[in-house]
């Protein structure tokens, strides 16, 4: 970093000389205002963003503890909720073998889709911050960021069309969709399709904090590294790795929570088939809105959990 | 440091939840009994938990504040006996299909002709399942909507309904005597809303699939032409569908109601619903997705409402639809006014204008259901009542009408309890997940 200016004591002469000699007050309302407010640092700070916290609050926070409360509720024969308190709801949420089945595939996908996220973001982002002229950088900038333009179903429903195995002969569109046409192969409707499409929906998410880390890595390090002798895979490891993860760990953290709360790209791909936390949490949500608050137990706490192991990453500084 | 002071936070909340899980069974099992009377007191049967469930209706019912005349001595305790000026508007809940204003198809309009002349302007809002229609009903904020008999039971108890005067609905009087006052749509003679039309699940198949029509349910749960590419409704009442194969196929189990099934049945459905899982390319719960899925030729064989199989065919499916020989769920859909109507004077109009000849002809040909107005028969193109069996009661004796399964037995067993369908919805989400 650049050192201090030198004249920052000339400012502070500045100050003083101002405490001594105050500029004649000024008079009307918003000066007064202005005045009452600079006298008190904790009411003006509570001005200032109490109205945002306490949205904050209510909105955010309330909502969720409503959402968890709900859990605990019986609900009678015609599911309504009654003020009969109940742990049913969290005991199945939680120990049935389906519901921890569907718990587990979908921490599998949103890693999988965390994984091929970054496993394409890097060399992406790195081309970007450092290969690429910098009169180009802000046109692919863009050019990442530009699918997040266009509508989640039409890109859901596009990669259906792009995976569709060729149904038989009673399809209407005889020899399936693009990769079936043209590579001969498709991974169907299944799993890897919708861990693809996730990937390609969120793809965005992940290159641009790896990019900003990338932007704030001196050139001069890997010079220094090659100067020293150093082969490009060892400076990428020791080198441009260190300083990417806590990049890395942001990224991960909007692809894999993403991934996680998704419902409805499972729901296009799948035809319904394979569902995911949230496709069960969506079920239920309409016929036994307890059962459903308590599943939602599952996702906060795999988030809350994956924010930790995040922050210790340092996820959360210098980003 | 604030980081791990954060963890330690998050991980002291989380370990307080944990705990407070843990100690749940024991309460769970003290709880269970003192839900039993509540469940008791809402069976429909007994007559005096009838009264208390009419009376939600009945005391909510809208008033002066509506300006609808209310007296005591009208035809059931708290309905309007006449009515007041148009409020000028109109909030339903629909099955798609059933409020169409010409922009599906400029030629299928009957709700500009019933904007026109009451002056009530109509918000449409389309529910994809009983199960959503109920929750749009809970918020208050719709005057009616067209439910079928597994959201009405639940919406009678639940007091989000009122019983209605039929005097005020002149065209009530043209109803096919076999649609009124049916359980329902009714609580003790009372009746809670009008019928609309009926019609039966479909088993939907591709015409080049299946050079021979399929007429058995087994299409839809052995192996066959189909298997691998099924379409099946995504819905916990789907569960009757595999209890009316059973019938046909373990007629030891002694199932006779597909919605009144005892642990055994309801386990041997579950279990037909399991094995079927392999041959199910698409559990749809949105119309619009089977239908793409019927054009482009990759469902062969599924549960289908008559509505998608005509947009399909028109879309140039080749397909065909039958009720199948062993029997089918079906529907009785019944319009009811909300018991936090704001428009109730456009809703009793609206319900009139709906079971007119000319309406109910117009939706029932749209939409591919027997129509519940005698006289619309005259008005359809030729055979289409006929087609559709509107005034056929026989047809209808092997069609089981959604309904909302309850504890107790639907079909008169005293000596097991069944299975509620709350306890369906649970299963359904286990089953899916």
């Amino acid at each position: 970093m650049a050192l201090p200016p030198p004249h920052i004591d000339v400012s502070m002469t500045i100050a003083i000389t101002d405490l001594e000699h105050p500029t004649p007050r000024r008079t009307g309302m918003p000066a007064r205002v202005s005045r009452f407010f600079r006298r008190r640092r904790r009411l003006s700070l509570f001005a200032t963003l109490g109205a945002p916290v306490a949205w904050m609050l209510v909105v955010y926070i309330g909502s969720l503890l409503v959402l968890v409360a709900a859990a605990f509720f019986k609900l009678d024969e015609n599911s309504q909720p009654t003020t009969e308190f109940t742990t049913d709801n969290v005991t199945k949420a939680l120990t049935t073998g389906a519901f921890l089945e569907v718990v587990l595939r979908s921490i599998l996908i949103a890693l999988a889709v965390t994984a091929v996220c970054l496993v394409i973001a890097l060399p992406m982002a790195f081309y970007i911050a450092k290969v690429a002229k910098p009169r180009w950088r802000r046109g692919l900038i863009v050019a990442v960021l530009l699918p997040l333009w266009a509508g989640y179903l039409v890109k859901g429903y596009a990669w259906k069309s792009i995976f569709a195995p060729d149904a038989g002969k009673f399809a209407a569109r005889k020899g399936g969709g693009f990769l079936e046409a043209t590579i001969g192969w498709t991974p169907g409707f299944g799993k890897l399709a919708i861990v693809i499409t996730l990937a390609y929906l969120w793809l965005p998410y992940m290159v641009l904090p790896i990019y900003a880390g990338l932007e704030r890595l001196p050139a001069s390090y890997l010079d220094a590294a090659g100067d020293l002798g150093a082969r490009p895979f060892r400076t990428f490891v020791s080198v441009i790795m260190p300083i990417l993860i806590p990049s890395i760990a942001a990224g991960s953290i909007f692809t894999f929570s993403l991934s996680l709360g998704d419902y409805i790209t499972p729901r296009i791909i799948s035809g319904g088939k394979e569902q995911l936390i949230g496709n069960v949490i969506d079920l239920l949500q309409q016929q036994n809105q307890a059962l459903s608050a308590a599943l939602t137990l599952w996702p906060i706490a795999i988030i809350i959990v994956y924010l930790i192991g995040m922050s210790r990453l340092r996820a959360f500084e210098n980003v | 440091m604030r980081t791990k002071r954060l963890t330690g936070a998050i991980g002291t909340a989380l370990v307080l939840l944990l705990t407070a899980c843990g100690s749940d069974g024991d309460t769970a099992t003290t709880s269970a009994p003192a839900s039993a009377p509540t469940s008791a007191a809402a069976s429909p049967t007994s007559t005096a938990a009838s009264e208390t469930i009419a009376a939600p209706g009945a005391t909510t019912a809208p008033a002066e504040t509506s300006g609808v005349q209310t007296t005591a001595g009208a035809p059931a305790a708290g309905t309007p006996t006449e009515l007041g000026a148009s409020e000028g508007e109109l909030n339903i809940i629909v099955w798609a299909g059933y409020a169409e204003d010409g922009s599906t198809d400029p030629a299928v309009d009957w709700v500009t002709p019933f904007e026109k002349e009451t002056g009530c302007s109509v918000n449409v809002k389309t529910g994809n399942s009983s199960d959503e229609m109920v929750q749009l009903m809970q918020t208050g904020e719709y005057d009616g909507v067209s439910a079928s008999g597994d959201a009405t039971t639940r919406l009678i108890q639940g007091g989000e309904v009122s019983p209605i005067n039929t005097d005020l609905i002149p065209n009530y009087a043209d109803v096919f005597e076999g649609l009124k006052l049916k359980p329902w749509n009714s609580v003790d003679g009372t009746p809670y809303g009008v019928p609309h039309g009926r019609g039966a699940n479909l088993l939907v198949f591709n015409t080049e699939a299946f050079p021979v029509a399929p007429d058995s349910i087994t299409t839809m749960f052995e192996d066959g032409p189909a298997a691998g590419s099924i379409s099946v409704y995504d819905s916990a009442i789907y569960i009757a569908d595999a209890a009316i194969y059973l019938m046909a196929t373990q007629p030891d189990l002694g199932i006779t109601n597909p919605y009144a099934l005892d642990q055994d049945q309801f386990d041997a459905a579950i279990t037909v619903l399991k094995a079927q899982k392999a041959l199910v390319s698409q559990y749809w719960a949105l119309y619009t997705d089977q239908q793409a899925e019927l054009e482009g030729g990759t469902v062969l064989a599924g549960t289908s409402w008559q509505i998608i199989v005509n947009l399909a065919e028109a879309n140039g499916a080749k397909i065909g639809a039958v009720k199948a020989k062993e029997g089918a769920t079906g529907w009785s859909d019944t319009w009811m006014v909300s018991s936090k109507a704001k428009h109730p004077n456009c809703m009793y109009q609206w319900m009139n204008h709906i079971i007119s000849p000319e309406a109910n002809a117009a939706v029932a040909e749209w939409f591919g259901e027997a129509p519940s107005n005698a006289k619309a028969c005259n008005l359809v193109s030729e055979g289409f009542c006929d087609t559709y069996h509107a005034e056929d009661e026989d047809y209808w004796n092997d069609v089981w009408y959604w309904t909302t399964a309850t504890e107790r037995c639907l079909d008169g067993r005293t000596d097991v309890t069944c299975v509620p369908y709350s306890d369906w919805v649970d299963a359904w989400a286990e089953l899916r997940a």
